[in-house]
Protein backbone atom coordinates (compact mmCIF):
# COMPACT_ATOMS: atom_id res chain seq x y z
CA UNK A 1 0.00 0.00 0.00
CA UNK A 2 1.43 3.40 -0.99
CA UNK A 3 1.48 6.98 0.63
CA UNK A 4 -0.68 9.48 -0.67
CA UNK A 5 0.91 13.26 0.05
CA UNK A 6 -1.30 16.46 -0.78
CA UNK A 7 1.40 19.40 -1.75
CA UNK A 8 -0.75 22.44 -0.42
CA UNK A 9 -0.15 26.26 0.28
CA UNK A 10 -3.66 28.02 0.62
CA UNK A 11 -2.42 30.99 -0.93
CA UNK A 12 -1.70 30.58 -5.16
CA UNK A 13 1.45 31.21 -7.31
CA UNK A 14 4.37 29.88 -4.15
CA UNK A 15 4.63 26.95 -6.04
CA UNK A 16 2.79 23.81 -5.47
CA UNK A 17 3.04 22.18 -9.19
CA UNK A 18 6.57 22.87 -9.38
CA UNK A 19 7.16 21.29 -5.99
CA UNK A 20 4.88 18.44 -6.99
CA UNK A 21 5.96 18.25 -10.47
CA UNK A 22 9.46 18.00 -8.73
CA UNK A 23 9.38 15.61 -5.69
CA UNK A 24 7.26 13.15 -7.89
CA UNK A 25 10.17 13.10 -10.58
CA UNK A 26 12.75 12.87 -7.62
CA UNK A 27 11.32 9.75 -5.72
CA UNK A 28 11.43 8.40 -9.58
CA UNK A 29 14.96 9.44 -9.80
CA UNK A 30 15.12 7.72 -6.67
CA UNK A 31 13.44 4.08 -8.15
CA UNK A 32 10.27 4.64 -6.53
CA UNK A 33 6.77 4.41 -8.23
CA UNK A 34 4.90 7.39 -8.52
CA UNK A 35 2.00 8.92 -9.89
CA UNK A 36 1.26 12.50 -9.59
CA UNK A 37 -2.46 13.65 -9.57
CA UNK A 38 -3.91 16.95 -10.63
CA UNK A 39 -6.69 18.19 -8.63
CA UNK A 40 -7.06 21.78 -9.89
CA UNK A 41 -9.76 20.85 -12.25
CA UNK A 42 -10.43 23.62 -14.56
CA UNK A 43 -6.80 25.25 -14.16
CA UNK A 44 -4.38 22.43 -14.59
CA UNK A 45 -1.21 22.84 -14.77
CA UNK A 46 1.02 19.86 -13.72
CA UNK A 47 1.04 18.45 -17.43
CA UNK A 48 2.32 21.43 -18.98
CA UNK A 49 5.35 21.75 -16.35
CA UNK A 50 5.94 17.95 -16.99
CA UNK A 51 5.32 18.21 -20.41
CA UNK A 52 2.88 15.91 -20.90
CA UNK A 53 -0.15 18.16 -22.08
CA UNK A 54 -0.06 17.09 -25.66
CA UNK A 55 -0.63 13.06 -23.98
CA UNK A 56 -3.64 13.58 -22.21
CA UNK A 57 -6.38 11.41 -23.46
CA UNK A 58 -8.83 10.64 -20.20
CA UNK A 59 -8.44 12.71 -17.10
CA UNK A 60 -9.85 12.79 -13.11
CA UNK A 61 -13.29 13.91 -13.95
CA UNK A 62 -13.62 11.18 -16.86
CA UNK A 63 -12.56 8.50 -14.35
CA UNK A 64 -14.91 9.69 -11.83
CA UNK A 65 -17.75 9.56 -13.94
CA UNK A 66 -16.65 6.68 -15.13
CA UNK A 67 -16.44 7.39 -18.96
CA UNK A 68 -12.93 4.92 -18.85
CA UNK A 69 -11.00 3.04 -15.96
CA UNK A 70 -7.97 4.74 -14.49
CA UNK A 71 -5.23 2.91 -15.73
CA UNK A 72 -6.57 4.63 -19.27
CA UNK A 73 -6.07 7.72 -17.96
CA UNK A 74 -2.67 7.69 -16.56
CA UNK A 75 0.02 9.01 -18.58
CA UNK A 76 3.23 8.17 -18.85
CA UNK A 77 6.17 10.05 -18.14
CA UNK A 78 8.85 10.58 -20.82
CA UNK A 79 11.59 10.17 -19.06
CA UNK A 80 11.11 7.41 -16.56
CA UNK A 81 9.14 4.53 -16.63
CA UNK A 82 7.81 4.40 -13.37
CA UNK A 83 6.13 7.77 -13.02
CA UNK A 84 2.87 8.54 -14.01
CA UNK A 85 0.33 11.61 -13.92
CA UNK A 86 -3.47 11.72 -13.68
CA UNK A 87 -4.23 14.69 -15.45
CA UNK A 88 -7.16 17.32 -14.31
CA UNK A 89 -9.95 17.82 -16.57
CA UNK A 90 -9.54 21.45 -17.82
CA UNK A 91 -13.21 22.06 -19.31
CA UNK A 92 -14.91 21.64 -15.84
CA UNK A 93 -14.71 23.25 -12.47
CA UNK A 94 -13.62 22.33 -8.82
CA UNK A 95 -17.30 20.91 -8.26
CA UNK A 96 -17.51 18.29 -10.80
CA UNK A 97 -16.13 15.38 -8.37
CA UNK A 98 -16.37 15.30 -5.06
CA UNK A 99 -13.80 14.27 -2.01
CA UNK A 100 -15.50 10.97 -1.92
CA UNK A 101 -14.96 10.25 -5.65
CA UNK A 102 -11.21 11.53 -5.32
CA UNK A 103 -10.80 9.15 -2.35
CA UNK A 104 -11.76 6.25 -4.24
CA UNK A 105 -9.30 7.04 -7.07
CA UNK A 106 -6.36 7.95 -4.56
CA UNK A 107 -7.35 4.31 -2.65
CA UNK A 108 -7.04 2.77 -6.27
CA UNK A 109 -3.50 4.07 -6.75
CA UNK A 110 -1.94 3.75 -3.59
CA UNK A 111 -2.46 -0.59 -4.71
CA UNK A 112 -0.21 0.54 -7.31
CA UNK A 113 2.10 2.85 -6.53
CA UNK A 114 4.41 3.65 -3.95
CA UNK A 115 4.01 7.70 -3.90
CA UNK A 116 1.24 9.03 -5.10
CA UNK A 117 1.52 12.95 -4.75
CA UNK A 118 -1.73 15.03 -4.79
CA UNK A 119 -1.21 18.57 -6.43
CA UNK A 120 -4.16 21.06 -4.70
CA UNK A 121 -5.35 24.16 -6.21
CA UNK A 122 -5.49 27.34 -4.39
CA UNK A 123 -7.95 28.32 -1.87
CA UNK A 124 -10.05 26.13 1.07
CA UNK A 125 -12.59 25.24 -0.85
CA UNK A 126 -14.11 22.45 -2.68
CA UNK A 127 -11.13 21.72 -4.66
CA UNK A 128 -8.98 22.14 -1.09
CA UNK A 129 -11.72 19.31 0.00
CA UNK A 130 -11.10 17.09 -3.26
CA UNK A 131 -7.12 17.31 -2.77
CA UNK A 132 -6.96 16.52 1.08
CA UNK A 133 -9.81 13.55 1.05
CA UNK A 134 -7.52 10.67 0.07
CA UNK A 135 -4.36 12.12 1.61
CA UNK A 136 -2.44 10.33 4.34
CA UNK A 137 0.06 13.49 4.10
CA UNK A 138 1.01 17.02 3.61
CA UNK A 139 3.61 18.98 2.32
CA UNK A 140 2.62 22.50 2.79
CA UNK A 141 4.35 25.17 0.64
CA UNK A 142 5.49 28.73 1.74
CA UNK A 143 7.24 31.27 0.32
CA UNK A 144 8.92 33.93 2.90
CA UNK A 145 6.21 36.54 2.75
CA UNK A 146 3.61 37.60 5.01
CA UNK A 147 0.93 36.87 2.44
CA UNK A 148 2.28 33.42 1.81
CA UNK A 149 2.34 32.40 5.52
CA UNK A 150 -0.85 33.85 6.68
CA UNK A 151 -2.80 31.05 4.21
CA UNK A 152 -0.28 28.32 5.07
CA UNK A 153 -1.77 28.64 8.58
CA UNK A 154 -4.46 28.57 7.51
CA UNK A 155 -4.23 25.52 5.82
CA UNK A 156 -2.03 23.79 8.46
CA UNK A 157 -5.13 24.90 10.71
CA UNK A 158 -7.53 22.94 8.68
CA UNK A 159 -5.39 20.09 7.98
CA UNK A 160 -4.97 19.87 11.95
CA UNK A 161 -9.04 19.47 11.67
CA UNK A 162 -8.72 16.50 8.92
CA UNK A 163 -7.61 13.43 8.90
CA UNK A 164 -4.11 14.15 7.43
CA UNK A 165 -1.11 13.29 9.47
CA UNK A 166 1.21 16.32 10.95
CA UNK A 167 1.73 18.73 7.79
CA UNK A 168 5.24 19.34 7.17
CA UNK A 169 6.66 22.24 5.72
CA UNK A 170 8.75 23.14 2.05
CA UNK A 171 10.03 27.41 2.18
CA UNK A 172 10.32 28.02 -1.54
CA UNK A 173 12.05 30.39 -3.26
CA UNK A 174 14.01 31.52 -0.75
CA UNK A 175 16.46 34.38 -1.69
CA UNK A 176 19.70 34.45 0.34
CA UNK A 177 20.57 37.72 -0.21
CA UNK A 178 17.25 39.34 0.86
CA UNK A 179 17.44 37.37 3.95
CA UNK A 180 20.31 38.27 5.06
CA UNK A 181 19.78 41.98 4.48
CA UNK A 182 16.70 41.64 6.69
CA UNK A 183 14.22 42.75 3.77
CA UNK A 184 13.21 38.85 3.41
CA UNK A 185 11.67 36.85 6.43
CA UNK A 186 13.73 33.87 7.73
CA UNK A 187 13.45 30.48 8.48
CA UNK A 188 13.35 30.86 11.94
CA UNK A 189 10.71 33.76 11.63
CA UNK A 190 8.70 31.56 9.50
CA UNK A 191 9.19 28.28 12.11
CA UNK A 192 8.48 30.40 14.67
CA UNK A 193 4.60 31.17 13.53
CA UNK A 194 3.77 27.75 11.31
CA UNK A 195 5.42 25.72 14.47
CA UNK A 196 5.21 22.71 12.04
CA UNK A 197 8.48 20.21 10.87
CA UNK A 198 10.60 21.77 8.23
CA UNK A 199 11.25 19.08 5.59
CA UNK A 200 12.83 21.44 3.07
CA UNK A 201 14.06 24.74 2.05
CA UNK A 202 14.41 25.17 -1.78
CA UNK A 203 16.78 28.66 -3.14
CA UNK A 204 15.47 30.49 -5.66
CA UNK A 205 16.40 29.79 -8.81
CA UNK A 206 15.85 30.90 -12.29
CA UNK A 207 16.19 27.51 -13.95
CA UNK A 208 12.85 26.55 -12.56
CA UNK A 209 11.20 28.70 -14.06
CA UNK A 210 13.51 27.54 -17.41
CA UNK A 211 12.33 24.16 -16.68
CA UNK A 212 9.07 24.45 -16.11
CA UNK A 213 8.60 26.60 -19.54
CA UNK A 214 10.54 23.85 -21.12
CA UNK A 215 8.32 20.98 -19.69
CA UNK A 216 11.58 19.27 -18.15
CA UNK A 217 11.26 19.37 -14.62
CA UNK A 218 14.56 21.38 -13.15
CA UNK A 219 15.16 18.45 -10.35
CA UNK A 220 16.96 16.75 -13.60
CA UNK A 221 19.30 19.25 -13.96
CA UNK A 222 21.95 18.68 -11.58
CA UNK A 223 23.16 22.45 -11.63
CA UNK A 224 20.51 24.28 -10.26
CA UNK A 225 20.62 24.94 -6.30
CA UNK A 226 16.39 24.01 -6.35
CA UNK A 227 17.34 20.65 -8.02
CA UNK A 228 19.47 19.69 -5.20
CA UNK A 229 16.72 20.67 -2.50
CA UNK A 230 14.11 18.81 -4.34
CA UNK A 231 15.92 15.96 -4.43
CA UNK A 232 17.08 16.07 -0.65
CA UNK A 233 13.13 16.62 0.04
CA UNK A 234 12.70 13.17 -1.68
CA UNK A 235 15.13 11.67 0.57
CA UNK A 236 13.60 13.05 3.71
CA UNK A 237 10.39 11.63 2.28
CA UNK A 238 12.37 8.33 1.92
CA UNK A 239 13.40 8.70 5.37
CA UNK A 240 17.16 9.69 5.49
CA UNK A 241 18.63 12.37 7.47
CA UNK A 242 19.75 14.69 4.95
CA UNK A 243 20.94 18.22 6.68
CA UNK A 244 19.25 21.21 5.41
CA UNK A 245 21.07 23.21 2.99
CA UNK A 246 23.24 25.76 3.84
CA UNK A 247 22.39 28.93 2.10
CA UNK A 248 25.03 31.23 2.72
CA UNK A 249 27.77 29.23 1.95
CA UNK A 250 29.87 31.15 0.51
CA UNK A 251 29.47 34.66 2.36
CA UNK A 252 29.74 31.54 5.60
CA UNK A 253 32.96 31.25 4.54
CA UNK A 254 34.11 34.88 4.22
CA UNK A 255 32.98 35.71 7.98
CA UNK A 256 34.54 32.63 8.97
CA UNK A 257 37.75 33.89 7.70
CA UNK A 258 37.05 37.67 8.95
CA UNK A 259 36.59 35.78 12.44
CA UNK A 260 39.60 34.58 12.13
CA UNK A 261 41.15 37.89 11.97
CA UNK A 262 38.92 39.16 14.57
CA UNK A 263 36.96 41.60 11.70
CA UNK A 264 33.44 40.53 12.92
CA UNK B 1 -13.26 5.91 69.56
CA UNK B 2 -12.53 9.21 70.70
CA UNK B 3 -11.66 12.77 69.44
CA UNK B 4 -9.59 15.18 71.60
CA UNK B 5 -9.11 17.84 68.41
CA UNK B 6 -11.12 20.87 68.43
CA UNK B 7 -11.74 21.22 64.78
CA UNK B 8 -14.96 21.34 65.15
CA UNK B 9 -16.88 24.29 67.75
CA UNK B 10 -20.36 24.47 67.96
CA UNK B 11 -21.88 27.74 69.67
CA UNK B 12 -24.88 28.40 70.56
CA UNK B 13 -26.16 31.48 69.33
CA UNK B 14 -29.87 33.16 70.10
CA UNK B 15 -31.91 31.63 67.29
CA UNK B 16 -29.74 28.47 66.54
CA UNK B 17 -26.16 27.24 66.24
CA UNK B 18 -23.28 27.75 64.08
CA UNK B 19 -20.26 24.77 63.55
CA UNK B 20 -17.31 26.51 63.14
CA UNK B 21 -14.95 24.58 60.86
CA UNK B 22 -11.51 24.52 61.20
CA UNK B 23 -9.95 25.22 58.14
CA UNK B 24 -6.17 24.15 58.67
CA UNK B 25 -6.94 20.41 59.79
CA UNK B 26 -7.08 17.72 56.84
CA UNK B 27 -10.65 17.76 55.97
CA UNK B 28 -11.17 13.80 56.70
CA UNK B 29 -10.14 14.46 59.66
CA UNK B 30 -13.01 17.42 60.11
CA UNK B 31 -15.61 14.82 58.42
CA UNK B 32 -14.78 12.60 61.03
CA UNK B 33 -14.79 14.76 64.03
CA UNK B 34 -18.28 16.23 63.07
CA UNK B 35 -19.53 12.88 62.52
CA UNK B 36 -18.16 11.75 65.87
CA UNK B 37 -19.61 14.86 68.13
CA UNK B 38 -23.33 14.66 66.16
CA UNK B 39 -23.41 10.68 66.85
CA UNK B 40 -21.80 10.46 70.39
CA UNK B 41 -20.74 13.08 72.64
CA UNK B 42 -23.44 15.82 71.66
CA UNK B 43 -26.26 13.97 71.54
CA UNK B 44 -27.83 16.52 74.09
CA UNK B 45 -28.38 19.13 70.99
CA UNK B 46 -29.37 16.83 68.82
CA UNK B 47 -32.72 15.93 70.93
CA UNK B 48 -35.62 18.50 71.29
CA UNK B 49 -37.00 21.03 68.96
CA UNK B 50 -35.29 22.10 65.35
CA UNK B 51 -32.41 24.18 65.45
CA UNK B 52 -31.19 26.36 62.77
CA UNK B 53 -27.36 25.78 61.78
CA UNK B 54 -24.65 28.04 60.22
CA UNK B 55 -21.91 26.78 58.84
CA UNK B 56 -18.49 27.90 58.35
CA UNK B 57 -15.47 26.52 56.55
CA UNK B 58 -13.50 29.49 57.56
CA UNK B 59 -10.58 29.92 54.68
CA UNK B 60 -10.53 26.62 53.36
CA UNK B 61 -11.25 26.10 49.82
CA UNK B 62 -13.67 23.76 49.33
CA UNK B 63 -15.39 22.04 46.14
CA UNK B 64 -19.32 21.45 45.65
CA UNK B 65 -18.30 18.19 46.62
CA UNK B 66 -16.75 18.64 50.03
CA UNK B 67 -19.93 20.92 51.14
CA UNK B 68 -22.10 18.24 50.44
CA UNK B 69 -20.20 15.63 52.42
CA UNK B 70 -20.65 18.25 55.61
CA UNK B 71 -24.09 18.47 54.83
CA UNK B 72 -24.68 14.44 54.08
CA UNK B 73 -23.70 14.47 58.19
CA UNK B 74 -25.70 16.88 59.39
CA UNK B 75 -28.95 15.87 57.27
CA UNK B 76 -28.44 12.64 59.30
CA UNK B 77 -29.73 14.60 62.42
CA UNK B 78 -33.59 15.24 61.83
CA UNK B 79 -34.03 18.31 63.72
CA UNK B 80 -30.86 20.33 62.32
CA UNK B 81 -32.63 22.82 59.38
CA UNK B 82 -29.01 23.99 57.79
CA UNK B 83 -29.72 27.77 56.94
CA UNK B 84 -26.50 28.71 55.31
CA UNK B 85 -22.61 27.25 54.51
CA UNK B 86 -20.00 29.64 54.25
CA UNK B 87 -16.88 28.77 52.27
CA UNK B 88 -14.16 30.68 49.96
CA UNK B 89 -14.79 28.94 46.53
CA UNK B 90 -11.99 27.17 45.38
CA UNK B 91 -9.26 28.47 42.77
CA UNK B 92 -11.17 26.59 39.25
CA UNK B 93 -14.80 26.58 40.15
CA UNK B 94 -17.18 28.00 37.49
CA UNK B 95 -16.92 31.65 39.50
CA UNK B 96 -16.02 34.38 37.74
CA UNK B 97 -12.75 34.99 38.77
CA UNK B 98 -11.31 31.56 37.55
CA UNK B 99 -8.69 30.98 35.34
CA UNK B 100 -9.87 28.85 32.32
CA UNK B 101 -6.85 26.81 30.67
CA UNK B 102 -6.54 25.96 27.42
CA UNK B 103 -3.66 25.22 25.26
CA UNK B 104 -2.53 24.90 21.44
CA UNK B 105 -1.97 27.25 18.30
CA UNK B 106 -4.92 29.45 17.72
CA UNK B 107 -3.83 29.56 13.71
CA UNK B 108 -4.88 31.89 10.82
CA UNK B 109 -8.45 32.13 10.41
CA UNK B 110 -9.36 30.24 13.51
CA UNK B 111 -11.55 31.42 16.65
CA UNK B 112 -11.90 30.97 20.03
CA UNK B 113 -14.14 32.42 22.28
CA UNK B 114 -14.26 31.80 26.50
CA UNK B 115 -17.17 33.20 28.56
CA UNK B 116 -14.88 34.14 31.61
CA UNK B 117 -11.08 34.29 32.17
CA UNK B 118 -8.94 32.71 29.72
CA UNK B 119 -5.29 31.59 30.43
CA UNK B 120 -4.00 30.00 26.88
CA UNK B 121 -1.03 27.99 26.92
CA UNK B 122 0.38 28.75 23.42
CA UNK B 123 0.63 31.01 20.42
CA UNK B 124 -1.95 33.16 18.75
CA UNK B 125 -0.58 33.48 15.12
CA UNK B 126 -1.55 36.35 12.71
CA UNK B 127 -4.79 36.60 11.31
CA UNK B 128 -6.06 34.12 14.89
CA UNK B 129 -8.83 35.56 17.35
CA UNK B 130 -9.22 35.24 20.50
CA UNK B 131 -12.25 36.45 22.80
CA UNK B 132 -13.60 36.58 26.17
CA UNK B 133 -15.70 38.27 28.21
CA UNK B 134 -13.18 38.46 31.08
CA UNK B 135 -9.21 38.85 30.82
CA UNK B 136 -7.06 36.76 28.68
CA UNK B 137 -3.94 36.05 29.44
CA UNK B 138 -2.06 34.36 26.84
CA UNK B 139 1.80 32.08 28.08
CA UNK B 140 2.98 32.38 24.44
CA UNK B 141 2.95 34.84 21.64
CA UNK B 142 -0.63 37.31 20.29
CA UNK B 143 0.76 37.76 16.79
CA UNK B 144 -2.96 37.83 15.86
CA UNK B 145 -5.91 39.52 17.51
CA UNK B 146 -7.19 39.16 21.68
CA UNK B 147 -10.92 40.83 22.41
CA UNK B 148 -11.15 41.22 26.10
CA UNK B 149 -13.87 42.07 27.94
CA UNK B 150 -16.39 41.34 24.99
CA UNK B 151 -19.33 42.28 26.72
CA UNK B 152 -18.28 45.76 27.64
CA UNK B 153 -16.23 44.85 30.62
CA UNK B 154 -13.88 47.75 30.67
CA UNK B 155 -12.02 46.50 33.53
CA UNK B 156 -10.35 43.33 31.24
CA UNK B 157 -6.89 43.13 30.33
CA UNK B 158 -5.01 41.27 27.82
CA UNK B 159 -1.54 39.78 28.77
CA UNK B 160 0.57 37.95 26.64
CA UNK B 161 4.26 36.37 26.69
CA UNK B 162 5.04 38.05 23.66
CA UNK B 163 2.76 40.75 23.06
CA UNK B 164 2.75 41.56 19.19
CA UNK B 165 -0.70 41.52 18.29
CA UNK B 166 -2.21 42.75 15.10
CA UNK B 167 -5.01 44.32 17.11
CA UNK B 168 -5.80 44.61 20.61
CA UNK B 169 -9.44 44.93 21.78
CA UNK B 170 -10.90 46.29 25.27
CA UNK B 171 -14.70 46.20 25.32
CA UNK B 172 -15.62 48.50 22.90
CA UNK B 173 -11.90 50.55 22.39
CA UNK B 174 -10.19 49.22 19.24
CA UNK B 175 -6.43 49.81 18.95
CA UNK B 176 -3.53 49.21 16.64
CA UNK B 177 -0.20 48.95 18.14
CA UNK B 178 1.94 51.74 17.01
CA UNK B 179 5.16 50.15 14.43
CA UNK B 180 7.72 50.79 17.43
CA UNK B 181 6.54 48.14 18.68
CA UNK B 182 8.43 45.53 16.94
CA UNK B 183 11.76 46.88 17.96
CA UNK B 184 10.95 46.87 21.92
CA UNK B 185 12.78 44.23 24.57
CA UNK B 186 10.74 40.82 24.68
CA UNK B 187 8.86 41.00 28.44
CA UNK B 188 5.50 39.87 29.48
CA UNK B 189 3.06 42.89 29.23
CA UNK B 190 -0.64 43.48 29.48
CA UNK B 191 -3.06 46.01 28.22
CA UNK B 192 -6.18 47.69 29.74
CA UNK B 193 -7.99 50.58 30.00
CA UNK B 194 -7.87 53.93 31.09
CA UNK B 195 -9.87 57.00 30.59
CA UNK B 196 -11.28 55.13 27.43
CA UNK B 197 -7.48 54.74 26.26
CA UNK B 198 -5.58 51.66 25.73
CA UNK B 199 -2.78 50.95 28.04
CA UNK B 200 0.48 48.48 27.48
CA UNK B 201 2.65 47.74 30.52
CA UNK B 202 5.18 45.58 32.39
CA UNK B 203 3.37 42.65 34.25
CA UNK B 204 4.80 43.47 37.28
CA UNK B 205 2.53 46.75 37.56
CA UNK B 206 -0.60 44.58 37.02
CA UNK B 207 -1.18 45.60 40.61
CA UNK B 208 -1.74 49.41 39.71
CA UNK B 209 -4.32 48.60 37.76
CA UNK B 210 -5.86 45.56 40.05
CA UNK B 211 -6.16 46.65 43.59
CA UNK B 212 -7.50 43.62 44.26
CA UNK B 213 -4.73 41.50 43.44
CA UNK B 214 -2.71 39.33 46.29
CA UNK B 215 0.17 40.43 46.44
CA UNK B 216 3.41 38.99 46.99
CA UNK B 217 5.73 41.40 49.18
CA UNK B 218 7.95 39.08 50.44
CA UNK B 219 8.59 37.42 53.20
Amino acid sequence: MGEAIVVTSGKGGVGKTTTTANIGTALALQGKKVCLVDTDIGLRNLDVVMGLENRIIYDLVDVAEGRCRLNQALVKDKRFDELYMLPAAQTKDKTSVTPEQVKDIILELKKEYEYILIDCPAGIEHGFRNAIAGADKAIVVTTPEHAAVRDADRIIGLLEQSHVESPKLVVNRIRPGLVKSGDMLDIEDILQVLNIDLIGIVPDDELVIKAANSGEPTVMNPDSSAAIAYRNIARRILGDAVPLMQLDRKPGAFKKFKKFFGMA
Amino acid sequence: MTVKSKHVRIKGIKDGLIFLLDDKCPFEDLLSELRYKLEHSHQNILTGPIVHVDIKLGNRPVTEEDKEAVLEILKGQGNLLIRSIEALPVPGSEDNDALFLMSGILRSGQVLHHDGNLLYLGDVNPGGTITCSGDIYILGSLRGMAHAGVDGNEEAIIAASLMSPTQLRIADIISRPPDEWETRESSMEFAYLTNGAMQIDKIHNLVKVRQDLNVFKGV
